[in-house]
């Protein structure tokens, strides 16, 4: 299983076992990562698994889809590398993927 | 004081279909939600989404199933008290008095929180400043646009409702309108709009900056916006509006001693009640074992809560199980014609 490491707004950081075809957003929900919200359940309508990815991950992982950049507007302090971690499937290729959780989700 | 069998907090499908399925055995309710309009998160956030997995409709988008479930309960002439609030509940005997945010008082023997996650409240700035012109000079939403008359107004959001009022305010306000990126999600009509309103020197557009700083002591003189690049600029405004979308906040529900799993209330899977007895919770808001956030999970948990509220309700009869499709009372309560 693909390890993701999240890394919470205290520095406080969490390396886990996700299975493939997972969602980072459900991979934290399931392992009671604190900092990950989730509240419309993975829909792409809440913005609140709001992530922010390692620089240089950004650039490896697939393009937003239609969508994911409008609810990123509506996110707690976005920046350039913010994704919606319901969108981030867990696959061979997210192995050692590295997300930095927002101070909170709304 | 307004007398029910059951009050459903939550007009999203949900609670609407648990509606219909109250009617059908003879109780009554009310249905109170925080927005002003029917729907839940199918309205407020996905009306034109095509949602594919309603069983026996191939597809329809939020606004449709909405209005499909408001023609469904018509029979039962159920009130809906909109933009309105549950704040505080008590039980005395075998009674809930409850009371809402405009001051509405209920009293019945079962509530059904069908709350999805929350109650929809704007998004707010994240500046710590903010907080305390929040109301004032720092608004997300307008009730009297003749305040801002010959005023300096910065807008911050790249949406419909950012764009709507940057156009509406520009006729007789100095506008900056203020967006973390150059693209703009609202309608393409407005986006082309702003931008002619910008050759005419009536709104200023700044993209990719966000808000860092408020200033003022007692009103607030000026704001301060950082780009991406992590310059600074600083605009002398008499008032900021944020236009962000709405987020779900669990709200007073925290406060009605029920168990809470983060943001969940658990239930029972036999008839979704929960610790509290007489409180049920349904749709998007309970948890248990399995739970899936579908809506067709959310009509099954209905129709069992619904169950569960006849023996708090009519504690001296039997609830008879009937078919829709032959049953005399349930046609009469549909208001069949033979």
């Amino acid at each position: 299983m693909p390890k993701i490491t999240y890394i919470e707004h205290t520095g406080k950081s969490h390396t886990i076992d996700i299975s493939k075809g997972l969602s980072v957003m459900e991979g934290a929900i399931q392992n009671n990562i604190p900092g990950i919200d989730a509240d419309c359940g993975g829909s792409m309508a809440c913005a609140t698994c709001h992530v922010y990815v390692k620089e240089e991950w950004f650039d490896k992982l697939p393009k937003k889809e239609d969508g994911e950049e409008d609810m990123i507007d509506m996110a707690y302090e976005p920046n350039k590398f913010s994704r919606l971690s319901c969108q981030l499937i867990v696959s061979d290729e997210l192995e050692g993927l590295v997300v930095n959780l927002p101070e909170k989700q709304a | 004081m307004i007398n029910t069998d059951v009050l459903i907090i939550g007009a999203g499908p949900t609670g609407l279909f648990c509606v219909h399925q109250l009617g059908i055995i003879g109780l009554k309710c009310e249905v109170v939600d925080n927005l002003d309009k029917i729907g839940g998160q199918c309205i407020e956030l996905y009306p034109d989404k095509p949602i594919y997995d309603i069983p026996a409709i191939p597809v329809c988008t939020g606004e449709e199933l909405t209005n499909n479930l408001i023609e469904q309960i018509k029979p039962f002439k159920t009130n809906f008290h909109l933009s309105d609030r549950v704040e505080e509940i008590k039980k005395d005997k075998n009674s809930w008095f409850i009371k809402t945010s405009k001051g509405k008082e209920f009293k019945a023997p079962n509530i059904i929180i069908a709350g999805g996650v929350g109650s929809f409240e704007p998004r707010k700035f994240s500046v710590k400043e903010c907080e305390k012109f929040e109301g004032k000079e720092i608004l997300y939403s307008i009730k009297d646009k003749t305040i801002f008359k010959d005023k300096t107004v910065t807008i911050f959001g790249g949406g419909d409702s950012a764009l709507d009022w940057a156009i509406e305010l520009s006729n007789s306000s100095n506008i900056k309108l203020v967006h973390r990126r150059n693209e703009f999600r609202g309608a393409e009509s407005s986006v082309n709009k702003v931008k002619e309103l910008e050759k005419q020197g009536k709104i200023e557009i700044l993209t990719q900056y966000q808000l860092s700083s408020v200033e003022g002591t007692s009103k607030i003189n000026s704001l301060e916006i950082k780009h991406e690049n992590g310059s600074i600029k600083k605009i002398e405004t008499d008032y900021i509006l944020g236009f962000f979308g709405l987020i779900m906040q669990l709200g007073p529900i925290i406060n009605w001693r029920l168990n809470l799993d983060k943001k969940h209330i658990p239930v029972n899977t036999e008839n979704f009640e929960t610790n509290q007895k007489g409180i049920f919770a349904i749709g998007d808001i309970c948890t248990y074992s399995g739970k899936l956030k579908l809506i067709l999970s959310g009509f099954h948990e209905g129709a069992l809560a619904a169950r569960g509220c006849f023996k708090y309700a009519r504690p001296d009869e039997n609830l008879r199980f009937e078919f829709s499709t032959t049953s005399k009372s349930v046609h009469e309560r549909l208001g069949v014609k033979k």
